[in-house]
């Protein structure tokens, strides 16, 4: 009985922890909101780019399409092929997802507003991204089917090797900040635009954000997908909510990747009129908003690409990985570690 | 030299850039879209849509049963029978176009000697079961006097080409 | 017991559990997606012991890379999960359960209570909050650990050269592409636009 009551008594009380869930809830929806109105401008910004006008019918300019969509995707049968492992089956899209909103949990929006400020940030984000690809490669075994097989080989092999590019180009960051932790990452950049880490690390920032678009399956990488070549890639056989979850997952990695594109390069919350005649003319507008300024240059990006790059050759894509980014990365990493060993002024002194 | 300037551009993805430029540059233009329930096309006199059979003025339906156009269809959409008329005179008991089959390809109208079978301006229709994809002649007689008008404007404003 | 005792219990059961399921399914996807839930969970066991470093990396390099690479290759792999009956299970039982016991003796003996037991040290003080794991590790592997560290690192390198000087051999009937080579390819070498003059014009009947 003692036991008991001590086991019990020994737990977090519950107000902590409901006010974890209130944080998550906070977090997470209005991301899948996000995610949603992402899609829809994907469409019209691509149909712009392509001279049209894209999705315009439902709700005044279309704004109600995504909705449309998702009641549609909600109400479809979800048809699990003969021969599927019905449990992987339907666990696949799920370990797609949730390794795309854990990430968020150390993301910080503003100074101190984040979910939980762990020392290991980067390495946490680091881990998440490469457990995603369990949700391709097991989506693509357990559909008992040649194209999503071909799909998820693609991809595993893709998102390995990007990743190494990805890791060096993060190093660069650590080596630079001092920290793993995000919220003193962007500290360390303190004093306006020229004090952010796009211009010391222009290389590696360069380099993460496309390996963040290789790692994300996105155009010009989308040979996991590959419309003309292997009909949708892992994601073949997936119907209905099933498949609105990998859906959700690909734009949701897409944001998180903008995110820390912004909180690593490009300063997250910080002004970037810091430290210029304009600073108090901008006091009044948060970080938060800065901070949402920046996803989206990056969030453009990423549709901007599709609209204008043809897929990459399989091989191209790997020779890119191995023999360009991963060099790039590693000289540059030297070169940072040289200017913060000798103070170089402006940034690292 | 040359490889080292290769080197440079792609280094610094300078084509890459360039297209992002083309494409950026589109995303301002005016758009092609045409917004198709409240804006539409222009037609052309030669419009070749659903098929009509015409009259004469006077009320006398025109197609003779020479069974050209029957023989000249590439799709083979086109069955007549025929026989005399109480008065005599030949015509068709039977006109059948089946729309499934019809490429509108518009050689009935062209091959046809006095002008009775052409093809209209209408082309937002739909059927509800498969018999009705078959136009009967009288479907054909009650399309042409309902837009004869029209199709006798598109006639006389072609037949210069003729 | 505490919440920290319970997640200890909860964790290290998974971990048996994931485990024995590995060396018992048919499947050898299967038993590789339950050797990535032993990893996850042996990760949860170490936060507990605020390694949390270690525990990221143990995710970051095991489950994140080198599962997925074994996956890849089990995949590939044409087993006839028909073939192997479960008669093969019992019969190699007993070597197997053999050599378990002589190793947990030998854990018993190196790594047990008399070695390692409670009594022998005092638990850590808890860190304070402000306790950097990972700056820890790295002050230690590079001042105190360095040769060690040094020498794993050369070992590693001449092994992923001998295993790219293993493989990599030019076979003179094998085709292949050079995609450098192709990139680096343009217009001007590939396309010769061909000025001549169009057709005489057919004379009026």
């Amino acid at each position: 009985m003692d036991a008991i009551s001590n086991f019990l008594a020994s737990f977090p009380s519950e107000f902590p922890v409901l006010w974890i869930l209130v944080r998550i809830v906070v977090i997470v929806l209005p991301l899948m909101l996000a995610v949603a109105y992402f899609t829809y401008a994907e469409r019209k910004i691509i149909g712009y780019m392509q001279v049209r006008l894209g999705p315009n019918r439902v709700g005044p300019k279309g704004w109600l399409q995504p909705i449309a969509d998702a009641v549609k995707l909600m109400f479809k049968e979800i048809v699990i092929p003969t021969g599927a492992n019905k449990f992987l089956f339907v666990l696949a899209p799920m370990l797609a997802l949730g390794p795309a909103l854990a990430a968020w949990a150390v993301l910080p929006f503003d100074d101190g507003l984040v979910l939980t400020d762990i020392d290991a940030g980067l390495l946490y984000i680091l881990a998440l991204t490469s457990v995603a690809v369990y949700g391709v490669i097991i989506a693509g075994w357990t559909s008992n089917s040649k194209y999503a097989f071909l799909g998820a080989i693609r991809s595993a092999a893709q998102i390995v090797s990007y990743e190494i590019a990805m890791g060096f180009a993060l190093v660069g960051v650590l080596v630079a900040a001092g920290s793993l932790n995000l919220s003193q990452i962007v500290h360390a950049q303190e004093g306006g635009i020229l004090h952010w880490f796009w211009l010391p690390l222009l290389p590696l920032f360069v380099i993460y954000f496309v390996s963040g678009v290789a790692e994300t399956n996105r155009a010009p990488f989308d040979v996991a997908e590959g419309e003309s070549e292997i009909v949708a890639g892992f994601h073949v056989e997936y119907s209905g909510m099933t498949f609105a979850v990998f859906f959700l997952a690909e734009y949701a990695n897409m944001i998180l990747v903008s995110a820390l594109t912004a909180l690593m390069f490009l300063g997250g919350w910080l002004s970037p009129f810091q430290g210029t005649f304009m600073e108090s003319w901008f006091d009044w507008v948060p970080g938060i908003v800065w901070f949402f300024l920046k996803i989206l240059i990056f969030g453009f990006l990423f549709l901007w690409f599709r609209a204008t790059f043809p897929r990459y050759r399989y091989d191209q894509i790997m020779r890119l990985g191995w023999k360009v980014f991963i060099p790039i990365t590693i000289v540059w990493i030297l070169v940072v570690a040289v200017a913060v060993v000798y103070k170089f002024p402006i940034w690292f002194d | 030299m040359n490889t080292l300037v290769n080197y440079v551009r792609s280094l610094f993805l300078l084509e890459l850039f360039r297209g992002m430029g083309v494409t950026g540059r589109y995303l301002f233009r005016s758009k092609f879209t045409l917004e198709y329930p409240e804006e539409r096309a222009p037609q052309s006199p030669r419009f070749r849509g659903l098929h009509a059979q015409r009259r004469y003025p006077n009320g006398e339906e025109r197609c003779i049963a020479c069974k050209l156009c029957e023989a000249t269809c590439p799709a083979l959409a086109i069955t007549i029978e025929a026989a005399p008329r109480e008065d005599g005179q030949r015509r068709t008991t039977r006109y059948d176009i089946d729309l499934f089959k019809c490429i509108f390809c518009g050689f009935c109208e062209e091959s046809c000697p006095v002008d009775a079978i052409v093809e209209s301006r209408i082309y937002e229709y739909h059927f509800e079961n498969r018999e009705d994809a078959v136009m009967t002649k009288n479907k054909l007689l009650a399309l042409g006097d309902r837009y004869e008008r029209q199709l006798a404007a598109d006639r006389a404003a072609q037949a210069a080409y003729r | 017991m505490t919440f920290e005792k319970f997640l200890f219990y909860f964790f290290a059961a998974m971990v048996i559990f994931a485990g024995l399921m590995l060396i018992t399914r048919r499947n050898p996807v299967h038993s590789v997606l339950f050797l990535v839930l032993a990893f996850f969970n042996a990760a949860g066991l170490w936060m507990l012991m605020e390694a949390e470093f270690l525990a990221i990396a143990l995710v970051l390099v095991y489950v994140g890379a080198v599962m997925v690479l074994f996956l890849f290759v089990v995949m590939m792999l044409d087993i006839n999960v028909a073939e192997l009956k479960p008669g093969c299970f019992i019969k190699y039982l007993p070597v197997g359960l053999l050599i378990a016991l002589t190793m947990v003796v030998e854990m018993v003996m190196v790594v047990g209570p008399s070695h390692f037991g409670l009594a022998l040290y005092a638990a850590p003080a808890p860190h304070a909050p402000g306790y950097s794991n990972t700056r820890e590790l790295g002050e230690m592997l590079y001042t105190t650990y360095m040769y060690p560290f040094e020498i794993a690192a050369v070992i590693l390198l001449v092994a992923i050269v001998a295993a790219i000087g293993l493989t990599l051999r030019r076979r003179p009937d094998s085709r292949y592409q050079n995609p450098s080579k192709q990139v680096r390819v343009k217009r001007d070498e590939r396309l010769r636009i061909v000025k001549m003059p169009a057709e005489a014009k057919m004379e009026p009947k």
